[in-house]
């Protein structure tokens, strides 16, 4: 099922959560809302839930406008950051409820054979006899994936899925996810304030930013071309360097890098880590090397530019830098975004 | 190193803060002896008095017909007071978690204050609404309704003095488990009843049936505001409690004492519910290990 939302506005007594929101939502696509706290990201996903209702523009489900059906009528599967599972029903009873209580009536054996159904499809066979509280987080998490499925939604909602597992179980449960959404080919929204986790499990990241949308694309259009400083810290770590445009370039201590679309003046070179390299003789940016972090796969310097900024990148394990160790940071890409106006 | 893992068996170890034997004991003993002489020493008082002249006075007084009638009327008090007042807590309880609007810390502090006033108060303030010089009093006795001096009066004194307490036991635990749960079943196509019934209740069952029981108790205890609006009249408009103020002011003693005794078994069964449902997770002790700590409503925390 295809969802838009058009021009959707929500306020919490005096505060604008979410302004003027639109967005399309291809049918059978899995969507990402990526934002810190408080861009939104929960909201607009309540509303698409019809757990809180817009104060102005409209959602549509395919065709129809679904801005003011209730929850209840909605059709859609929802689930809890904190799984919200009933605590005094047992595994498959808490999956089986949505067929209970349903408008549809369906047989007894109809609904326990949909039961055994859905807990092998998350992989949980033997467990529905176990109360919530006798289960671990991940097992938890499946089991409210489990019962949002079971009454077969037109969209399946996720709230910060995997916020409150630890990091193994949240991989796992990412690429687990992944392959049930390949497998039922449901339309799939789910909020996160976890770039890593909205790039690896997406086809497609909205970035939100007090309650807008500030880009949307593919995580390979939103990494390659972030269209904003905010986007470009908010996707990963990045080091900033003031910099000067003149005649199309930018330039940065003595390095220039060729800038397009940008006025005359003050700027800011955004840089990841892994866009910088260290060098003993020039040309680049003259520094001085801090501190080495030693890590498994690397190591980190920090260094401090003649100016007085610091950077962080990365070098290969074998590279001899000690700490005090003069020598210039060559930048092998950049972005480059006009400075922010002064406060 | 394996010196270190020798407990240190003939040093004395120095006392934890506010642990010293001497004041251990005092505290203990004074707590003991003031429980015994305030608390304990009555009760006994009572079951002595009440059978000191026999299990033939004991069947005999409550045999009685005005105590027999004050105990109807105390039973049938609580057979509608208690039910009004839980159905009251739930709603406001309700109202108070899952809902937010206007005027929401007033209703709070509105629903405490039957807690704080003294009963009497309460009692003579229906005297002004419901009696004849009263707002509704010539209302209700144009139509023929007495509700002062009659059972009415006493259901409603003894309603307002129980207003909390149903309610009080929900609120927090309703609070600390927020919406999700009825988020879900609604999501999941359950109608509100439906979710009430199968979700809500089922997760605030020990704590409602705790403020139930001490709800109950509290109701048939009532004496203050009680007696104000019921007029003690014998057999008619006594309740218990007011049954055995009168009982020994008209020098009954073992009477006063058989009625009391029966208020103090109730009380025993009253306790006896308490400790079993707060072990199952009721009242102070409440148990939240089955469910994770809930954010107590998005709404209130976009992010």
């Amino acid at each position: 099922m295809k969802i838009r939302l058009d021009h959707v506005v929500k306020t919490f007594d005096t505060f604008r959560a979410v302004k003027d929101v639109s967005l399309d939502i291809e049918s059978g696509e899995l969507v990402a809302l990526l934002g810190p706290s408080g861009s939104g990201k929960t909201t607009i996903l309540r509303m698409v839930a019809g757990l809180e209702y817009s104060d102005g523009g409209h959602i549509y489900f395919g065709e129809q406008d679904a801005t003011d059906i209730p929850v209840r009528d909605r059709g859609v599967g929802f689930v809890f950051q904190h799984y919200a599972l009933f605590p005094h029903m047992t595994v498959a009873e808490n999956i089986a409820f949505g067929m209970k209580v349903s408008k549809v009536k369906r047989e007894k054996a109809a609904i326990d054979a949909r039961v055994t159904e859905l807990l092998r499809l998350v992989r949980l066979e033997g467990l529905g006899d176990r109360f919530p509280a006798q289960i671990s987080g991940g097992q938890r998490q499946r089991v409210a994936l489990a019962r949002a499925l079971a009454v077969d939604p037109k969209v399946l909602l996720l709230d910060e899925p995997f916020g409150a597992l630890d990091a193994n179980v949240r991989k796992d449960l990412r690429r687990w996810l992944r392959e049930i959404h390949e497998e039922l080919g449901i339309t799939t929204l789910f909020v996160t304030h976890d770039q890593e986790e909205a790039l690896d499990l997406a086809d497609r990241v909205v970035i939100l930013k007090d309650g807008q949308i500030v880009q949307q694309g593919t995580p390979e259009e939103v990494c390659r071309n972030p269209q904003s400083a905010f986007v470009m810290r908010f996707l990963g770590d990045a080091n900033v360097l003031s910099a000067e445009v003149r005649d199309g370039k930018a330039h940065v201590g003595g390095t220039a890098i060729d800038v397009e679309g940008l006025a005359e003046g003050k700027a800011e070179l955004y840089a990841r880590p892994s866009d910088l390299d260290w060098s003993e003789q020039g040309p680049g940016i003259p520094a001085l090397i801090s501190r080495v972090l030693d890590r498994a796969d690397g190591r980190r310097v920090i260094a401090t530019t003649e100016a007085g900024e610091h950077l962080e990148f990365d070098v290969a394990p074998e590279r001899t830098v000690k700490a005090g160790e003069g020598g210039f940071v060559t930048v092998r890409r950049a972005k480059v975004f006009a400075a922010p106006p002064p406060p | 190193m394996s010196a270190n893992l020798t407990p240190n068996l003939g040093r004395r170890k120095p006392p934890r803060v506010g642990d010293g034997p001497l004041f251990r004991r005092a505290l203990i003993g004074t707590v003991l002896v003031i429980g015994a002489f305030l608390i304990l020493a009555p009760l006994i008082v009572i079951g002595f008095e009440a059978f000191k002249q026999g299990w033939k006075t004991y069947s005999a007084t409550i045999a009685n017909p005005d105590t027999r009638h004050a105990i109807l009327l105390t039973v049938v008090t609580a057979l509608i007071a208690v039910p009004v007042n839980t159905a009251f807590g739930v709603a406001a309880a309700w109202a108070i978690t899952k809902f937010d609007f206007r005027g929401k810390r007033f209703l709070l502090v509105l629903i405490e204050i039957p807690f704080s006033v003294s009963p009497i108060v309460a009692g003579v303030a229906y005297l002004f609404v419901y009696g004849l010089q009263g707002i509704f009093g010539p209302y209700f006795d144009a139509h023929g309704i007495k509700v002062l001096f009659a059972l009415p009066g006493i259901i409603l004194a003894s309603m307002f003095v129980t207003a909390p307490f149903v309610a009080r036991e929900l609120i927090p635990l309703m609070q600390s488990q927020g919406r999700d749960l009825e988020e879900a079943a609604t999501s999941l196509g359950a109608s509100g009843w439906r979710t009430f019934i199968s979700v809500t209740l089922p997760n605030i069952k020990w704590a409602l049936l705790y403020g139930v029981v001490l709800c109950n108790a509290r109701v048939m205890g009532e004496f203050g505001a009680v007696s104000v609006v019921s007029g003690n009249i014998r057999g008619q408009t006594n309740t218990l409690p007011l049954h055995i103020e009168l009982l020994y002011h008209d020098y009954q003693t073992a009477g006063a004492f058989a009625s009391a005794s029966i208020l103090a078994i109730i009380a025993v069964f009253t306790i006896i519910a308490k400790v079993a449902l707060e072990k199952q997770g009721a009242g102070r002790a409440r148990k939240t290990a089955t469910r994770p700590a809930l954010a107590s409503n998005p709404a209130e925390k976009p992010s």
